[in-house]
C-alpha cells in the first residue's frame, strides 16, 4: 500500500474529486499558482486550469461568500483560508450566512460548500497563527466540522466533504502535514460525524483529535507496558459528534479523559463531558476529567508554547490521577 | 459618469411598470398594518418611495438572472415576481409562507425566480450574489446576478472586498446601491465623507453610475447598459440610485431625524406619480383606468392577506428541520 503524506493527502483527495465532478471549483489566497503557502495543493491548478482554481484578493468574506453564492447556485466549491485564525474574519460569512442559507430559506437551497484551513500550534507561530476552531465551530448548527488525524482520514474525510450537500469545514492540522501514513489507492470517501476507536483497552478512555491524538497514543504505548490498558478514541468530527461511540467505551472502561489543543472554557471537552453526564454518569468510577490548554493563550517562546499545549507528560498525569480516583 | 439617455419604455412595459410599483406600494402600506396588529412580528423595512429601484430593475432582467437583497427587499422580491400569498404568509410565520416560516419579513427567498435571499446582515449579501456570477461565469449561461444594497452598506468591510474581487474576476455582476440618504437614523453625510457613492466604483476599475433612483425608466435602462456589459464579459458595475424612504427605518419609527421640509421634497417626485403623470400625458392611460388598476392590486392584497392568515402555523415536529440536507 503506498504511503504518503498528511499534506499530500489533501491534494490527492481534492484533484481526485475535481475529476469526477466538473462543478467543483476551488479558490483561496495563493492557493493556485503558488499551490498554496502550505504548499498544499501543487498542480491542482496546473491540472484543472485558470477557470475552476482561483487565487482570490486578500478578502476572506468575499471568499466564503462568493462560494456560498456558487454553492446554491450548482457549484460545488472548496474555499481555503488559509490559517484557521483567519476564520473569524470571515465569521459572519460562516456563521450568519454559510450555516443558516439552508434553514432560513426554509429548505429551498442545499449548500455544497467545502471550507479548509490550516490549524493547531507547536510550530512557533505566535498567537495568531497557532489556534485550534473546531470548538469555536461547534456551537453552529448547519455546519459540519471535521478535524482528521491521520493521512487516510484526510484523505476519506476531505472527499466526503466535498461530496457532502451540507457546508463542512476541515480543519487541517499543520502540525500533521508531514506525517505518512497508507491511503490505499481505492480508498473510498470516509463518514462524518463517526469517531474511531483506534487502540483499544479496558481501563480508560481518552478521547483526543489531531495532534493531541498522536500524543495520547503515545501515552497509551507507555503505558501498556505497565499493563494499563487505555482505549483511544478518535474524535474526527465535532458536528455531529459522534456520541454513541464515546458512551460505548465509556459503559466498557468507566473513566473518561479528553485532550484538547485549546482553551478549557467551551471546549469540545465540555460538551462530551456534559453529554456524558446526562446518558453515562451511573457508569463512571472516576470524575471526568479534560487535559486542555488552561485558559491561556499560545506564546511564541518554545518553552512557552510547549508548556501551554498539552503534552504526553500532562496526559500521562492526568491518566494516572484518574486511575488512582475510586 | 449619468445617464445621459434614457430608454423609454413602451406602453406594456409602462403598464408592468406601474402595476409593479402599485403593488409594492399597497403591499408594503398593509404589511405595516399587520405589524401595527402584531400579525408581524419582530420588525419590518418598509421601501415606500423607493419603488422605482427595485421595479426598474426587475424589469431589465431576464429569466435565469439572480438576485440578493436586504431587509429592506419586499419590494425587491415582489418585482422579481413572488406572489403576495407567499410573501404575506411568510410575514406572519405561516407553513406555506416563502420560506416556510423559517425566514419572515427580512428573509424573502424563492429559488425559483432567482431571488437568492434576503439579508438581515449589512452586506453579505454581496459575495453572494458574486457566487452566483461565479456559477453564471463558469458555466457559460450568460446570466447576471444583481445585489441591492444601503448607502450605509457602503461602510462596511465586504462591500470593498466584493467590488475588487469581482472587478479582478470581472464576474457578471451589478452592484446597486439604493442611496436613500439614511442608514438607520445617520444621514449618510455624517458618516460618510463623499456625496456620490458611485465615486467609489473609481478604486475597484469598474463603471460607477448615478441614476434618478425615483424614474423607474432611468433605473431600467442604467440597470440595462450595466446588464450587457455583465453579458459580454466585461465585468461588474456599481449603480447608485438616488432615492428616499418616506417612512422610518423601520417598526414604528417616524424619522424625526429627517430635516424640515426633506420629506416633502422628495413626495413632489413620488416614483409612482412620477411614472403615472408621464403615461397620461402620453395618453397611455388615464386616471380612471389607473384607478380600477390600484383597486384590483389592492383587492389582491387584502386576498392574500385573508389567505394566509387562515393558513396553518408549521408544525411543531418541524422545528429542526432544514439545519442539514437529510441526504
Ligand atoms: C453588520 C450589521 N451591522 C448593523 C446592522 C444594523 N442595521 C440594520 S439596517 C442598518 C442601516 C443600513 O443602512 P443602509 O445600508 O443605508 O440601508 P437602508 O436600511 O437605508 O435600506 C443597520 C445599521 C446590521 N443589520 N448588520
Ligand atoms: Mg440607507
Amino acid at each position: 500500500m503506498p504511503e504518503i503524506t498528511y499534506r499530500d493527502a489533501v491534494q490527492k483527495a481534492i484533484a481526485d474529486e475535481m475529476r469526477l465532478d466538473d462543478s467543483i471549483v476551488f479558490f483561496g489566497e495563493d492557493v493556485a499558482k503558488a499551490g498554496g503557502v502550505f504548499k498544499v495543493t501543487p498542480g491542482i491548478y496546473e491540472e484543472f486550469g485558470a477557470e475552476r482554481v482561483r487565487d482570490t484578493p486578500i478578502s476572506e468574506q468575499a471568499i466564503i461568500g462568493t462560494a456560498l453564492g456558487a454553492a446554491i447556485t450548482g457549484l460545488r466549491p472548496i474555499a481555503e483560508l488559509m490559517f484557521a485564525d483567519f476564520i473569524p474574519v470571515a465569521m459572519d460569512q460562516i456563521v450568519n450566512q454559510v450555516a443558516k442559507y439552508r434553514f432560513m430559506s426554509g429548505g429551498q437551497f442545499t449548500v455544497p460548500l467545502t471550507i479548509r484551513a490550516a490549524q493547531g500550534g507547536g510550530g512557533g507561530f505566535g498567537t495568531q497563527h497557532s489556534q485550534c476552531a473546531e470548538s469555536w465551530l461547534m456551537n453552529f448548527p448547519g455546519l459540519k466540522v471535521v478535524a482528521p488525524a491521520t493521512p487516510l482520514d484526510m484523505y476519506s474525510l476531505l472527499r466526503a466533504a466535498i461530496r457532502d450537500d451540507n457546508p463542512v469545514v476541515v480543519l487541517e492540522h499543520k502540525y500533521l502535514y508531514t506525517l505518512k501514513g497508507e491511503v490505499p489507492a481505492d480508498a473510498s470517501p470516509g463518514s462524518i460525524g463517526e469517531a474511531k476507536v483506534v487502540r483499544e483497552g479496558a481501563d480508560l478512555t481518552v478521547v483526543a483529535l489531531q495532534l493531541m491524538l498522536h500524543r495520547a497514543l503515545e501515552v497509551a504505548d507507555k503505558l501498556a507496558d505497565e499493563g494499563i490498558n487505555l482505549e483511544v478514541i478518535d474524535l474526527r468530527a465535532v458536528a455531529p459528534l459522534d456520541s454513541e461511540t464515546i458512551l460505548r467505551s465509556v459503559m466498557k472502561t468507566n473513566r473518561l479523559l479528553m485532550v484538547e489543543e485549546s482553551p478549557r472554557q467551551g471546549g469540545w471537552g465540555a460538551s462530551v463531558a456534559s453529554m456524558i453526564a446526562d446518558r453515562g454518569i451511573y457508569h463512571l468510577d472516576a470524575p471526568i476529567k479534560r487535559v486542555n490548554m488552561e485558559n491561556s493563550l499560545i506564546a511564541y517562546s518554545p518553552v512557552l508554547e510547549d508548556e501551554i499545549i498539552p503534552n504526553a507528560g500532562k496526559i500521562e498525569k492526568a491518566v494516572r490521577d484518574l486511575l488512582a480516583e475510586d | 459618469m449619468t445617464t445621459d439617455s434614457i430608454a423609454r419604455l413602451d406602453r406594456d412595459a409602462r403598464l408592468k411598470a406601474l402595476n409593479t410599483m402599485t403593488t409594492i406600494r399597497l403591499a408594503e402600506e398593509e404589511i405595516q398594518n399587520l405589524f401595527m396588529a402584531n400579525l408581524v412580528r419582530g420588525t419590518t423595512h418598509l421601501a415606500i418611495g423607493q419603488e422605482a429601484c427595485s421595479a426598474g430593475v426587475a424589469q431589465a432582467l431576464r429569466p435565469g438572472d439572480s438576485m440578493t437583497c436586504t431587509y429592506r427587499g419586499h419590494g425587491h422580491a415582489l418585482a422579481l415576481g413572488m406572489t403576495l400569498r407567499a410573501m404575506m404568509a411568510e410575514m406572519m410565520g405561516k407553513a406555506s409562507g416563502a420560506c416556510k416560516g423559517r425566514g419572515g419579513s427580512m428573509h424573502m427567498t424563492d429559488q425559483s425566480i432567482g431571488l437568492l435571499g434576503a439579508n438581515a446582515i449589512v452586506g453579505a449579501q454581496l459575495p453572494i450574489a458574486m457566487g452566483a456570477a461565479l456559477t453564471a461565469q463558469i458555466k457559460g449561461s450568460g446570466a447576471i446576478a444583481v445585489v441591492f444594497f444601503g448607502d450605509g452598506a457602503t461602510n462596511i468591510g465586504v462591500f470593498h472586498e466584493s467590488l475588487n474581487m469581482a472587478s479582478v474576476w470581472k464576474l457578471p455582476v451589478l452592484f446597486i446601491c439604493e442611496n436613500n440618504l439614511y442608514g438607520e437614523y445617520s444621514p449618510v453625510r455624517a458618516t460618510t465623507p463623499i456625496d456620490d457613492l458611485a465615486e467609489r466604483a473609481a478604486a475597484y476599475g469598474m463603471p460607477g453610475v448615478i441614476v434618478d433612483g425615483q424614474d423607474i425608466e432611468a433605473v431600467y435602462s442604467a440597470t440595462l447598459a450595466a446588464a450587457e456589459r455583465a453579458r459580454a464579459g466585461d465585468g461588474p458595475s456599481l449603480l447608485e440610485l438616488k432615492t428616499y424612504r418616506y417612512r422610518g427605518h423601520s417598526r414604528a419609527d417616524t424619522g424625526p431625524y429627517r430635516a424640515p421640509g426633506e420629506l416633502d421634497e422628495w413626495l413632489k417626485r413620488d416614483p409612482i406619480d412620477l411614472l403615472l403623470g408621464r403615461m397620461i400625458a402620453a395618453g397611455e392611460i388615464d386616471q380612471a383606468e389607473y384607478d380600477e388598476m390600484r383597486g384590483a392590486i389592492e383587492k389582491a392584497v387584502v386576498e392574500a392577506i385573508e389567505w394566509a392568515q387562515a393558513e396553518p402555523f408549521p408544525e411543531l415536529e418541524a422545528a429542526d428541520d432544514y439545519v442539514y440536507y437529510p441526504g
